[in-house]
Formats: structure tokens, C-alpha cells, sequence
């Protein structure tokens, strides 16, 4: 993510995790980085979209920015659809996959 | 320069003032992305109807991949049928918020500065215009986390150069709204 000030931080690194099968287990909602957003919109978009508190959407804003990913949500394979769907309307890059 | 001014009580309302220069790029900035985000016509018109797009894969233009990404990181099969049923939709969606842009804009002509009015779910649209706007220059500039500085240093005849400056002024916009909507 970039900050309005320009500053460079750290790269995307875009990990893909191994998606276990198992028939049971929930299914996550995970945001990626990117260059481009900027950190305030992802912050606004959490609190927005999933109605989670500032504390909350700029704690899942960091995670995304430092880790490179972070699970927003979870729940059925439909909710999560819906979750995505809904982030790349806000331009932001959401994949689904079962939680691990 | 563009000035925003936000309100969020009694209800949410974004003001944008912009000078002449600042209506007609944001006015050919909204008319590129609508026609870049466009779904194909030429379906069957019940197809187009109901929403879906049998034919529909991952666009192979990195801006508009980043526009309309997979839906899952690892499972091609899976983020192909999800592009099927969403695709359309998304991209109606995108098209209608640049639309959006281009309505608030037209009373002001591109002589003249003037401010824009949003309200509702105009904001929204706003700011994912402004983001999408920016996501495909940011593409066709291949921004990094670690090229903005170089970036904003090229010198004035590198071609990037006026990209970038237009990304950096969407960036102020973009930002200056959602601050004004969060603080």
C-alpha cells in the first residue's frame, strides 16, 4: 500500500498458501497488497464495508501492509464471495480459499 | 489545485473545487475508464440480461487484470466460473461510478473551474472511480512500493512524467476525501 506521502515501504510479496481441502472448514476473505492503494482508503473500506471499528480496520490496514495479506472475514464460500466481490468494486485485491 | 471539503453530518457530502485545468482531465479521466471497463456488447442480449459471461476469462492487460482480478489465488477453475457470474456486474459497476464522474461534471464545461457536489452513495463511487483511475495508471506506470520517488524525480520530457504527475494529483484527491470521511 502507499501512504499519501509517497513513502516507499517494503514489496508485495505475494505468498499463495496451500489451500487445505477439508469439507468443514470455514472459508476466509483474504486482502493482498499492492502498491497502489493508499492505506487511509483500505482503512476506510474496512470500516465501510465490514463496519469494524477504526482501531480494528487500521489493524487489519498494517496487517495487510506488513504481512502482505491479511483475513478480513470469514464464513460460508458464499458470504466470501459476496466479501470479494464487494472489495473489488472498492478496487481492492480480495481472493477467497478455505480457511487454513 | 483541487479542493475537497467533507462533511459527514447530518449526512455525508463531499465538496470538490476544481480549477478549469482539473475539470477536463478529471472529465477525460472518467470517460477512458468507463470505455476501458466496458463489458462486451456483442453477447446475447439475455446473457447481457441476467448478467452473466459465458466467455469470460482473465484479461491479459495487466491494468484491467488489476481492475477484474481472480477471485482465488490458486484455483484457475474456480476464479473462471466466479468470473463468469461476476464479471459483467463488476464492471457495469465500475463503468457507472466513472459515469457518475463525468455527470457531475458536465454543467461546469472545461472553460470554467467550479465545484462538484457528492452525496450518498456518490461518495462511494467517488472514491472507486479515484481508485480505479489510479490503479490503472499506477499499472501502465508499473508503481512499486519502492519507485515513487523516482518517479516523482523524472525529468519533464520522460513521457511518465505528466502520468505521474496526474497520478500524484488523484492521489491528493483520493486521499484528502477519505481523510476528511475518517478524521
Amino acid at each position: 500500500m502507499s501512504r499519501a506521502a509517497f513513502a516507499s515501504v517494503a514489496p508485495a510479496e505475494v505468498v499463495r498458501p496451500e489451500v487445505v481441502v477439508e469439507p468443514d472448514v470455514p472459508w476466509v476473505t483474504i486482502v493482498w497488497n499492492d502498491p497502489v492503494n493508499l492505506m487511509s482508503y483500505v482503512t476506510y473500506v474496512f470500516m465501510e464495508y465490514f463496519h469494524y471499528d477504526r482501531a480494528e480496520a487500521e489493524r487489519l490496514m498494517m496487517a495487510v501492509h506488513h504481512e502482505g495479506r491479511a483475513v478480513v472475514s470469514n464464513g460460508t464460500r458464499e458470504e466470501m464471495e459476496r466479501d470479494v466481490t464487494a472489495m473489488h468494486g472498492y478496487g481492492l485485491w480480495a481472493t477467497v480459499q478455505k480457511d487454513d | 489545485m483541487a479542493r475537497v471539503v467533507v462533511d459527514t453530518q447530518p449526512q455525508r457530502r463531499v465538496e470538490v473545487s476544481l480549477e478549469p485545468v482539473e475539470v477536463g482531465l478529471l472529465a477525460s479521466i472518467a470517460a477512458q475508464i468507463a470505455a476501458f471497463v466496458a463489458p462486451d456488447e456483442d453477447v446475447d442480449p439475455l446473457v447481457a440480461l441476467v448478467g452473466l459471461d459465458p466467455q469470460a476469462v482473465a484479461p491479459e492487460d495487466p491494468a484491467l487484470k488489476r481492475l477484474l482480478p481472480d477471485a482465488y489465488a490458486d484455483d484457475a477453475e474456480a476464479s473462471d466460473r466466479f468470473r463468469r457470474f461476476t464479471e459483467r456486474d463488476l464492471r457495469e459497476r465500475k463503468r457507472a461510478a466513472a459515469a457518475m464522474v463525468s455527470d457531475a461534471l458536465a454543467p461546469l464545461g472545461t472553460q470554467a473551474g467550479g465545484t462538484i457536489e457528492l452525496s450518498g452513495p456518490e461518495v462511494d463511487q467517488w472514491l472507486g472511480f479515484l481508485n480505479d483511475a489510479r490503479l490503472t495508471i499506477g499499472a501502465r506506470l508499473d508503481v512499486t512500493e519502492e519507485n515513487h520517488e523516482a518517479l516523482a524525480a523524472l525529468p519533464d520530457d520522460d513521457p511518465r512524467a505528466g502520468m505521474y504527475a496526474v497520478y500524484d494529483w488523484l492521489t491528493y484527491v483520493q486521499d484528502a476525501t477519505v481523510t476528511g470521511l475518517i478524521d
